[in-house]
């Protein structure tokens, strides 16, 4: 069955990014710069031979450096159709100009072609002195181009790092990535799991293997914020065919450990359950989402998470998850 | 489902300024701890909670959830709206409370991604 109508997610992403662009970039990064301008004592038939020898179909008018009027295409059709290709431009300009500002987001603009029914936008900076033209083609042109320069740098970005451990030979490579987790620090709280999911997908995961370690290191990070006496570290070790996570602090040390594995049991107090966390999941979660969980906890030595994600199929652990989603 | 129809439903205010409203949502999961939410969750979906702190919007990153909706007219953070925005996660708000806006897109066939918690450490 094919279905040409129907966007696959990659294009639906690249329509967002285009939206999101649209207010990222300003009137200013798309506009044409050296605009054709005509004077409004020129005839109709010598903008018309300029129209034609620049290849344009609109421009602004200009007089003593001030924009005064904007020339289209229709103009002069009208001109023509009333026979008086001698009269000048100022007879047959349009006064009632609609004007956009360097400055203004490029979403704007297209506002402004889709509320009214103007062709083009002249563009002021911030004295009123005519900067440049706009077009709904300026638009599109410099939307694409942002987003091919977007592309290629990420692409660039991925290439580099998911060929990281074939461009280097040794016995065993491995990449390590280390953040410390403070105690208490919600405000930051995931943003180090984050960094890691976006690493991995960098390093060419799936998107379903980045997500399983992503959601693992959280509850580690998430634990470390609430549960240790000094914060911890989150310690990532990617190789080429398995990921060992790590999250390891100096205390207090889990009183129960058996117990503490059971879903729904929480140590957590309350405050902490009013900022969303201590469901008791935390534990249950991690050892769902890995292939392979180990906890070691002492009220001497602190506590210590081992999580391995095996990214090969053969792995008799990884294939049993791969079957049960 | 697309988040258009979802906004509409649930009469909500989107609150980041730009979104793919023609992104479809497969299900949704409503609740206010994190761990559960990350416990069933799956990606492609709609988040619907009462809590307000960025970490919403980390939990939302990391299990690809692609739309959040703040229950009972609460205003989400600063902090929060902030990472949504540089995060690209949706986010939109509403005077209804968790009940009837799970209740209307339920009713309208968007499917709960909520799952029971009956399974037991020793069993696997």
């Amino acid at each position: 069955m094919t279905d040409e109508a129907t966007l696959t997610d990659d294009e639906a992403g690249k329509i967002t990014r285009v939206e999101e662009l649209a207010y990222e970039l300003s009137i200013s990064e798309v506009m044409t710069r050296n605009v054709i301008t005509l004077s409004p004592n020129l005839t109709m038939l010598e903008a018309l031979d300029l129209f034609k020898a620049h290849r344009i179909s609109g421009a602004p008018v200009l007089k003593d450096g001030n924009l005064v009027g904007i020339l289209s295409i229709e103009d002069l059709i009208r001109c023509l159709r009333d026979g008086r290709i001698d009269l000048l431009v100022s007879d047959y300009m349009s006064t009632r100009m609609i004007t956009a500002r360097t400055t203004d987001q490029v979403v704007e603009a297209l506002k402004t072609f889709s509320q009214s029914h103007v062709g083009r936008l002249p563009i002021v900076d911030e004295k009123g002195k005519l900067a440049g033209m706009l077009t709904k083609g300026d638009i599109t042109d410099g939307l694409l181009k942002a987003l091919q320069k977007e592309y290629q740098v990420e692409e660039l970005i991925r290439y580099r790092a998911s060929h990281l451990f074939e461009d280097i030979v040794s016995d065993r490579t491995s990449l390590i990535l280390r953040y410390t987790i403070k105690k208490d620090d919600f405000v930051h709280g995931g943003e180090a799991s984050n960094h890691i999911k976006k690493a991995l997908l960098r390093l060419g995961a799936s998107p379903q293997v980045a997500r399983r370690c992503g959601i693992a290191v959280y509850e580690a990070e998430m634990n470390l914020i609430i549960h240790t006496t000094n914060g911890g570290v989150l310690r990532v070790e990617v190789e080429p065919h398995k990921i060992i996570m790590e999250a390891y602090d100096d205390g207090p040390g889990i009183e129960d450990i058996v117990k503490v594995m059971e879903p729904g049991y929480s140590t957590a107090p309350e405050p902490i359950r009013a900022k969303g966390f201590g469901a008791g999941m935390g534990l249950k979660n991690i050892k769902s989402c890995v292939d392979e969980m180990t906890l070691f906890s002492s009220k001497e030595k602190g506590t210590n998470l081992f999580m391995i994600m095996y990214l090969e199929k053969e792995h008799p652990t990884a294939e049993s998850k791969a079957a049960t989603p | 489902m697309k988040i258009s129809e979802i906004i509409e439903l649930v009469e909500g205010k989107l609150l980041t300024p730009y979104a793919n409203l023609e992104t479809t949502i497969r299900g949704g999961f409503a609740g206010d701890l994190m761990s559960d939410v990350l416990a069933s969750i799956e990606p492609d979906s709609v988040l619907i909670t009462g809590l307000m702190n960025p970490q919403v919007i980390r939990t939302a990153l990391i299990a690809d959830i692609k739309l959040v909706i703040f229950a009972r007219g609460k205003t989400p953070s600063m902090d929060t709206l902030k990472l949504a925005i540089a995060e690209r996660i949706p986010v939109v708000n509403t005077q209804l409370g968790l009940y009837e806006i799970s209740g209307r897109l339920m009713k309208a066939g968007l499917p709960s991604f909520e799952k029971p918690m009956l399974f037991r450490y020793d069993e696997d």
